[in-house]
């Protein structure tokens, strides 16, 4: 009789749902996702894969991956990034090369697609976690992310 | 008028020492009523901030804890709120029914209150068809809500409106049939008796089998006719708006709220004392002291109250096609066998007795 089956498969289906909650119930002390957000503010950590704004990391003699090749500017959609460069004497083999002046990011514009970064070769630009992004004035959402005096770092056009 | 109850004696002969006896006897009955009043809008409150806790912990947040300690007074805020709202009102609404409404709903949940036993002493009024009442006052609230979706004179209110009368009248057969069952084993509609009954061990283990039945088929049925998840056809707020109560506001629509709450306080209570003993301790371990029954009474229900809640947060919504096979196709004739299963049992003296 397949009346009684469904009604005894429907109770056992019913059960298994709430033994299921009944195990979240339990654990939630331990397990509570909310974050406290303006009270915990010092040791809030955002996971790694969250999307805060991009960042061109340095190292500690102001050296960065940048070559200037461009391929993030043109791999963004609306125009976000932009790329100041000219032709350098390179002091080291004393030839002429291309060289970043400014690495212009404008946060405002920009959707956090990610392509930038899949498209940089060199890894020089990263996802940062901040993500208190808001400003009294639009003017400073634009960026400058190479920061002044900074350089190539050698080996990375190899 | 005989009514031997300890709160009830207590107030008129309090009453009746400086008034004439129809003064006071009419004193007690609205002080009675104060006191009730006064409790179930507090404890309607703390059901809403016990919901929100509860539906918290099971999708793992932390529930309201920002007003007072633990959130403590986080409803009490609310209600601040809502009485401090404007009434607003469609322009072509019937004004008498739409605001009567309101007053139906909570009216008819707060009447039924006044039949529980508290404790042995702790009941406002002891009919002898006590369960009879219950089952006919829950049903008058249906009133209330169809009222109001029709006054409302707005097509979510009128369609929500009408699912609930479908829905409250269908299950309306199941809760009745399955405490039915129950007053088989007892013999007496009189809600002090079913307990007096149950010192010989609490029904759902004297019934055993057809009172496991009864009680799953009552917290089923119970659940739709308190309209809450995952039988909430009248409020389908992705569907209807709010349902009935979509054109409410302010304190109106306070009411409606809280009478849903007080109303799942209300089955959650009669499954306390049908099937679980009432305020009657387990195993009689603090039978000496009689004002404890209170709490075992409020604990058992608080438990039911629980389970509801674990139903909610659990369970998908239903459709009104699945709703209506629920209840015509399966929970009535498991009812109707029940009954004669429980029959049998009681016929042939299989009732556990300790």
């Amino acid at each position: 009789m397949s009346y009684f089956g469904d009604i005894v498969k429907g109770i056992k289906t019913l059960l298994t749902g709430m033994s299921v909650t009944g195990k979240y119930f339990i654990t939630s002390r331990k397990g509570a996702i909310t974050q406290q957000y303006p009270d915990n503010r010092e040791t809030l950590k955002m996971f790694e894969r969250f999307r805060g704004e991009v960042v061109m990391p340095h190292d500690e003699n102001n050296e960065h991956r940048c070559t200037g090749c461009q391929k993030c500017e043109i791999a963004c959609p609306n125009g976000t990034i932009e790329i100041i460069w000219d032709r350098q004497i390179d002091p080291e083999s004393g030839k002429k090369k291309k060289m970043i002046d400014q690495h212009i990011y404008h946060l405002g514009m920009c959707t956090m697609c990610g392509l930038c970064i899949e498209a940089c070769p060199t890894d020089a630009i990263v996802w940062a976690q901040n993500f208190e992004n808001s400003v009294y004035d639009r003017s400073s959402l634009t960026k400058v992310l190479n920061q002044p005096g900074s350089k190539l770092k050698a080996g990375v056009e190899e | 008028m005989n009514i031997s109850l300890n709160i009830t004696t207590t107030i008129t002969e309090f009453l009746s020492g400086f008034m004439s006896e129809g003064a006071a006897n009419i004193g007690t009955m609205v002080v009675i009523a104060l006191i009730y009043l006064a409790i179930f809008a507090v404890a309607g409150l703390y059901l809403v901030l016990l919901e929100r806790k509860v539906a918290a912990w099971f999708q793992l947040r932390l529930g309201p804890n920002r007003v007072g300690p633990w959130g403590l007074l986080q409803t009490m805020a609310d209600a601040l709120k809502l009485v401090s709202k404007e009434l607003t009102g469609t322009v072509k609404a019937d004004k008498f029914l739409y605001n009567l409404a309101p007053y139906f709903v909570i009216v008819s949940s707060l009447m039924a209150l006044a039949v529980f036993p508290f404790t042995k002493e702790f009941q406002a009024f002891d009919i002898n068809i006590g369960l009879f009442f219950l089952i006919a006052i829950s049903s008058i609230g249906v009133i209330g809500i169809l009222l109001g979706g029709w006054a409302s004179n707005n097509k979510f209110a009128l369609i929500g409106a009408m699912r609930s009368g479908v829905q409250t009248i269908s299950y309306e057969l199941s809760v009745g049939l399955s405490l039915i069952t129950m007053v088989l084993l007892t013999g007496t509609l009189q809600l002090s008796e079913i307990i007096e009954v149950q010192k010989n061990g609490w029904l759902i283990v004297q019934g055993h089998i057809p009172a496991i039945i009864a009680f799953m088929i009552y917290m089923i049925a119970g659940t739709a006719e308190t309209n809450r998840a995952p039988f909430d056809m009248v409020e389908a707020e992705s569907e209807l708006g709010a349902g009935f109560h979509t054109e409410y506001s302010g304190m109106k629509f306070a009411y409606f709220f809280l009478a849903e709450f007080i109303n799942m306080f209300i089955i959650a209570a009669v499954a306390t004392t049908v099937f679980f003993g009432g305020w009657l301790s387990p195993f009689g371990i603090t039978e000496s002291i009689p004002w404890l029954g209170v709490f075992w009474f409020i604990g058992k229900t608080f438990m039911l109250v629980f389970l509801m809640m674990w139903f909610r947060w659990t369970f998908p919504r239903l459709r009104v096609d699945q709703l209506l096979t629920l209840e015509w196709k399966y929970l009535l004739p498991l009812n109707l066998l029940n009954i004669i299963l429980m029959a049998l049992i009681v016929w042939l003296n299989l009732t556990i007795q300790f």
